[in-house]
């Protein structure tokens, strides 16, 4: 789960961790009395969306007087903010974030990420702030400093002493500032069940102190239950609808942009099926995991979802029987077919635990537009095949 | 032969009174597993599926001379079983259980490998030497045996890639499914040297997902090391960039953890690699009638 810089940045109050004083707002004229708090004389308007790269795309703005603070958030608020990350449909602005305006020395990058590698928390800093990590990486990898911490044990001195030394820090105020605050930050990290938290950038003022400019922080979905602060924070405006619905019918939902709808068990198999799809010559219009507990609610839902995609031609599903008995999908599947208005050829394929019982009940069931697919391959060049002609 | 696990290996499962580790229990129990008892806390002295439990795995352990465990607790107490199964003296868990925070499993794994105890999983299949003994959730009368070793990230696609190796004539040695989350236990790096070293498996089926490097791992160490016939499937060529795609661990992020980039890996270290994971079987038959 994804939140907000200003939440991101209320979590690092509390841990001690400096940021610029700021509040947020979902009015031009909130914005005006938030400017009017923070008494200037300079401000940032920044647009609150979970993706990176705001700046870039007009969403973050240095205004000087309060009218400007008025005309930046009337611009901004309620515009569809498209960056690098957003993809191309881009995403509405909602929520604006009026922050005091920093003293900026020089603009750093500092974030906490999980080393699958070392299978560690990793600190990764580099000097070159402000710019996208990924290239830096890609062009001068010497100037990223990379240092896991061992949970077991923390962040020690040393820790700190390889990340104040990596970025070359020679003044000894300005080293122990960054220790510090590297300090707050992981202790953050750990405490809050944190996936990653990035500061791009994080800034040294001319007086050797380092503030968080920026606040990026994802958390592990499987330790919500555990931090129900952090859970609150949820925003589900950021979210797509559909993906948002399908979770709570316990499936796991992607929208793709092709033409056949697909309707799997199993991750893996889901990925390997779209492939499959792909190869055939055929496009997939969405990745669709039903779990392992699919029954005719979830399976009806699961068609309700794919064919309100209106570029959907045919349906694959496509179903590795294990625990899951496959006469009981087949069940679910008639059941989903009288449900749901299915107005797409939908190819089926069962295979697994009780497999010709299942092809045995669709044979009876006699349902107009259905096909059976003898395996993956054929049922993924069956889709293929009726796609095209619809 | 086989891997890790055979008939005679003595397995306890954590969560045995629980509803599902219950149900998969007796499933592996019918299948031949050689179940010997069960963790519970507080139920200790009771029966269960004919099965003594007990309060620890200490206890367990004592009396049962168990080396294997199978972990079905709720997913906030899995950390706690792993480490215990470890201190105890557990040689290998194998965790079932999905949704376990992943800092819990970085503690965990860290205790275990302390201890000298592997791990599968966690949220995995678990693994099945086929026709002796399994432990997990795979449904057994898919895995005839065989001389094909597989090893997979995904559960389902485990199933077809073995559904497919036996329709063709073949069948498995041992199946490992070790899970699709951030951090895990053994891996392509540790398991292929085993297939690699049984006598019994002849080729290996390898399945893989976007995300992580583990799949270019592997082709490094396929290419100094394993003799064996390798085939190989990527799930993900279709995903899209910066979306989890149903695993925790399958997510493309920048220019790493591509199906591409991982394919490009396997084939240059001289592995089959099957565009759709519709072909592994027909695959399997290629190597192994050369």
């Amino acid at each position: 789960m994804n939140i907000h810089e200003y939440q991101a940045k209320q979590i690092f109050k509390k841990y001690g961790v400096p940021a610029p004083k700021g509040i947020m707002v979902e009015s031009v004229k909130e914005a005006v009395t938030a400017a009017e708090q923070l008494g200037g004389p300079i401000w940032v308007v920044k647009a609150q969306i979970h993706a990176g790269g705001r700046g870039l795309g007009g969403g973050v703005k240095l205004a000087k007087s309060l009218e400007e603070v008025e005309a930046f958030s009337k611009e901004i608020l309620g515009m569809t903010l498209v960056t690098h990350q957003t993809g191309p449909e881009g995403k509405l602005v909602r929520k604006l974030y009026i922050e005091d305006g920093a003293d900026i020395q020089s603009e750093l990058y500092l974030s906490v990420v999980l080393d699958r590698a070392s299978e560690m928390p990793l600190i990764m800093a580099s000097t070159e702030g402000g710019m996208n990590i990924e290239d830096v990486a890609e062009k001068t990898p010497e100037k990223i400093v990379t240092i896991p911490v061992d949970p077991a044990i923390g962040f020690q001195s040393f820790h700190g002493r390889e990340l104040a030394f990596g970025l070359g820090l020679t003044d000894i105020d300005e080293q122990k500032n960054i220790i510090k605050f590297a300090h707050k930050l992981f202790k953050l990290y750990m405490e809050t069940d944190a996936e990653m938290i990035e500061i791009n950038p994080l800034v040294k003022t001319a007086k050797g102190d380092f503030i968080a400019l920026d606040g990026k922080m994802g958390f592990d979905n499987s330790a919500l239950g555990r931090q129900p602060e952090i859970a609150a924070m949820r925003d589900i405006t950021e979210e797509d609808a559909d993906e948002r619905e399908a979770a709570q019918y316990g499936l796991s939902y992607v929208a793709l942009d092709g033409e056949i709808g697909c309707m799997v068990n199993g991750a893996g198999l889901a990925m390997g099926t779209m492939d499959t799809i792909n190869y055939m010559g055929g496009t997939p219009a969405n990745f669709l995991d039903v779990g392992g507990s699919a029954n005719a609610e979830t399976v009806a839902k699961g068609f309700e979802i794919i064919l309100k995609n209106p570029k959907v031609k045919a349906i694959f599903v496509n179903i590795f029987g294990g625990i899951v008995r496959c006469d009981r999908i087949a069940n679910g599947i008639i059941e989903a077919t009288k449900i749901t208005d299915v107005n797409v050829p939908v190819i089926v394929r069962l295979d697994g635990t009780n497999a010709p019982e299942a092809a045995k009940i669709l044979k009876n069931a006699n349902i107009h537009n259905l096909i059976v697919g003898n395996d993956l391959g054929d049922g993924a060049a069956k889709a293929v095949a009726a796609a095209k002609q619809a | 032969m086989s891997i890790l696990v055979n008939k005679d290996t003595k397995v306890i499962v954590q969560g045995f009174t629980g509803k599902e580790g219950s149900f998969h229990a007796e499933q592996c129990l019918a299948y031949g597993t050689k179940i010997v008892g069960g963790v519970t806390p507080t139920k200790g002295g009771q029966e269960h599926l004919g099965k003594p439990v007990f309060n620890t795995v200490k206890q367990a352990i004592k009396a049962t001379g168990a080396t294997v465990s199978m972990i079905f607790v709720p997913p906030a107490f899995v950390a706690d079983a792993v480490m215990e199964a470890a201190e105890a003296g557990i040689e290998l868990a194998v965790i079932i259980t999905e949704g376990a925070p992943v800092k819990d499993m970085q503690m965990a794994k860290a205790h275990a490998t302390k201890h000298g105890m592997k791990t599968i999983g966690p949220n995995c299949p678990g693994i099945i030497t086929a026709e002796e003994c399994k432990i997990g959730i795979m449904p057994g009368m898919i895995f005839k045996k065989g001389n094909v070793g597989l090893i997979s990230k995904s559960g389902t696609l485990t199933y077809e890639g073995a559904n497919q190796v036996c329709k063709e004539g073949f069948g498995i040695s041992t199946a490992v499914g070790i899970g699709g989350d951030p951090i895990i236990g053994l891996s392509y790096n540790q398991i292929l040297p085993m297939f690699e070293a049984d006598p019994d498996t002849h080729a290996i089926v390898m399945i893989g997902e976007i995300g992580g490097d583990l799949e270019i791992q592997a082709a490094k160490l396929i290419k100094e090391q394993i003799t064996k016939p390798v085939v190989a499937f990527i799930a993900g060529q279709t995903a899209p960039k910066g979306k989890t795609m149903g695993h925790a661990g399958a997510i493309v992020s920048g220019s790493a953890g591509t199906a591409k980039e991982k394919m490009d890996a396997l084939e240059a270290a001289g592995v089959k690699v099957v565009v759709s994971p519709a072909d592994i079987g027909k695959a399997i038959a290629e190597v192994l009638s050369k």
